[in-house]
């Protein structure tokens, strides 16, 4: 039908090829000078940035190191490094990457949802979504306790099944998720609004399925934001306390989270160890938190 | 391949985009759909893409029933407005997709997307994102893609709409002759009447979802079957005459009418083209029984034509005449001098029905 395979239809006169792309074109201009600003300018913004950051948060990081290192490095070891400690360490984080992942898979789905069907009672979901926000979360922690205990309404069907929800891992992962889907879903939300949906539909009527469509074309451009989806839940699950107190039981060695550590120290008036724990579970937070980021990055540039 | 389209009707809620459009496209056509935004003419061209679905009618592709098929198994090619690329790709990943789709193999798929890198004079650019292409090679990366599957129709969606004026002309020059090579049975969707005439074998002017008229560039520019056409193909001088006897009356200028041969006197539309009204000095004799007299309000020079504004001495309306520059030069005219008019065609239109009470 297409007979082309080997055409080269002559351009006399045309340039189509010496059109400049946008950053060609832009190479070759002198350096860049300031832009005046429309808003009021950097020193004034700056300023009050400065202020705020280091009132809240470089000033109590600095006395939480500076307390912590009041220990001396084989103090702190000592304090911080115990197998308790460790245990906590890997619980808090293993369920927290848990929790980040699920709510950004279900944060991708609930905000598909949200941004591309119109169903009534739309807007009520969509509000509903950020409860968990303004809700105390040792709220959360007790209903969640409740329901999932071997008498609760759910926890009757579902510990017969094998799933303890209540006083266990599965419980403190259950119980992050809730608090953290309306970031994931809140940061993916806007991108699948703006997405060109001609594209999907280019990718249809080239013989694309749904879900080649989908894992090809979609996904690619709204993965930068599933990933800062996945490191904002992760931040707010590493520092979740109110909530996994009541539903994890806080077994040491076993159900026990390194913020919950911290506050039985400080029950113990044992300040510098308590310090000691919160610099590790700050730096290992940070580690992940970085790790996340750069990945984003990498994706994002690949995306644009 | 041949289309065709039977009694197509869309509506979108209360607005019916589409009234029972009937169209056949041979073989081999460029054809283009031209009218204002809102006229239908995108919503048809989706409903022949199979993007979108027709409330009533049927379509054919070589007498074969595709109404109901999905636009993934139509095998059409479809160029969008925006180009519509995949922005997370490289040029050639996105000639590439649809090759890819369909589990083509490797080596099948790489020398194909370099044919058509070469065809669309984009050879070495395969690496690139399309943020770093410029607009006029976004288009042409869309128009590689659409190419790429093979497609027995070619559909494009105002294709040169979001581009520069220069690289318009340009691309369509261009996409004229890659036409006439290919052969593949084309559609566009424009509101550039220039653009339709320039490009197309045959036009398609719409109006509030119905088809105005149908015909070769030239039939539908010399014969414009409707008042809408006429004016939507141009500026165009719009007067209230009479007709009787086979004859329109401008002012008093008689001009030929066979299509009312009737005694009885009615109301007409004259529609005068600025390029089909004589302009002179007056005191020519015989002048007074064909010319109206008018005096010159403003000269507009433009290259080939001069544009001459002018006020009728009767009624005092406003038109415009186009003059030929060299005679332009040679009258020398000033606002304010007296003039008269000739038209030399014009075309009537009887008030339709619902101007009848």
């Amino acid at each position: 039908m297409t007979p082309e395979s080997a055409i080269s239809i002559p351009l006399d006169g045309i340039r189509l090829d010496n059109e400049l792309s946008l950053d060609e074109s832009l190479s070759g201009l002198p350096a860049r000078r300031r832009r005046a600003e429309v808003l009021p300018g950097f020193g004034v913004s700056g300023a009050i940035t400065g202020l705020v950051v280091t009132a809240l948060v470089i000033l109590p990081l600095a006395v939480l190191v500076l307390r912590a290192a009041s220990l001396g490095p084989a103090g702190f070891v000592a304090a911080a490094w115990t197998p308790r400690a460790r245990a906590a360490y890997a619980v808090s984080l293993g369920a927290s990457v848990a929790a980040a992942a699920i709510s950004s898979t279900l944060g991708l789905v609930v905000a598909w949802v949200l941004a591309r069907i119109n169903f009534p009672g739309r807007r009520l979901l969509d509000s509903l979504v950020d409860v968990p926000l303004a809700l105390p979360t040792a709220v959360a922690g007790l209903v969640y306790s409740t329901l999932y205990v071997e008498k609760g309404w759910l926890g009757r069907y579902l510990v017969p099944l094998g799933f303890q929800g209540a006083y266990s891992r599965a419980g403190i992962v259950l119980v992050l998720v809730f608090v953290s889907l309306p970031f994931a879903v809140r940061v993916v939300q806007p991108v699948i609004e703006s997405l060109d949906r001609d594209t999907e539909e280019a990718a249809r009527i080239l013989g694309a399925s749904r879900l080649q469509t989908f894992f090809k074309v979609v996904l690619p451009a709204i993965l930068p934001a599933v990933l800062t989806g996945f490191a904002l839940a992760l931040a707010r699950s590493l520092g979740e306390y109110g909530s996994v107190v009541f539903i994890s039981g806080n077994m040491p060695f076993k159900t026990e989270i390194a913020p919950v550590l911290i506050v039985s120290r400080l029950e113990e008036f044992a300040y510098a160890e308590a310090t000691a724990i919160a610099v590790v579970l700050l730096l290992l937070s940070i580690g992940l938190l970085v790790v996340v980021n750069v990945l984003q990055q990498r994706v994002a540039r690949a995306a644009q | 391949m041949s289309l065709s389209v039977r009694g197509i009707t869309k509506s979108f809620g209360s607005f019916k985009a589409l009234d029972r459009v009937s169209l056949d496209v041979p073989e081999g056509t460029l054809l283009a759909l031209l009218g204002p935004s809102g006229s239908g003419k995108t919503t048809l061209l989706r409903i022949i893409a199979g993007l979108e679905s027709a409330d009533a009618g049927m379509i054919t592709e070589n007498g074969e029933d595709v109404t109901d098929l999905h636009a993934r198994r139509r095998g059409v090619g479809f160029v969008f407005q925006h180009y519509a690329l995949f922005r997370h790709m490289s040029v050639f990943e996105n000639i590439a997709f649809g090759l890819r789709v369909r589990k083509e193999p490797e080596a099948a798929i790489r020398e194909r997307v370099n044919e058509l890198l070469h065809l669309v004079r984009l050879d070495g650019l395969g690496g690139r994102k399309p943020s770093q292409l410029s607009g006029g090679q976004r288009q042409r990366v869309a128009l590689a893609r659409a190419l790429a599957i093979r497609p027995k129709m070619l559909l494009l969606d105002e294709p040169f709409g979001a581009l520069d004026a220069k690289v318009r002309v340009e691309l369509r020059q261009w996409l004229r002759r890659l036409h006439d090579e290919i052969g593949m049975t084309s559609i566009f969707v424009t509101h550039d009447q220039e653009e339709a005439f320039e490009l197309a074998d045959r036009v398609v002017v719409m109006n509030h979802g119905k088809i105005e008229q149908h015909g070769s560039p030239e039939e539908v520019f010399d014969r414009p079957a409707t008042p809408f056409v006429i004016d939507f193909l141009g500026q165009v001088n719009v007067f209230h005459g009479r007709v009787e006897g086979g004859r329109a009356f401008w002012h008093g200028i008689p001009i030929d009418f066979p299509e009312y041969p009737h005694a009885q006197s009615r109301e007409a539309k004259v529609y005068l083209r600025p390029h089909e009204l004589d302009i002179d000095r007056p005191g020519i004799p015989g002048q007074e029984t064909r010319s109206l007299p008018a005096s010159v309000l403003r000269v507009t020079p433009g290259g080939a034509v001069t544009r001459v504004a002018c006020r009728t001495a009767a009624g005092g309306e406003e038109l415009y005449v186009d003059v030929p520059t060299d005679k332009a030069r040679g009258l020398a005219l000033l606002p304010g001098e007296r003039v008269a008019i000739t038209p030399r065609k014009a075309r009537v239109f009887l008030p339709g029905p619902e101007y009848v009470i």
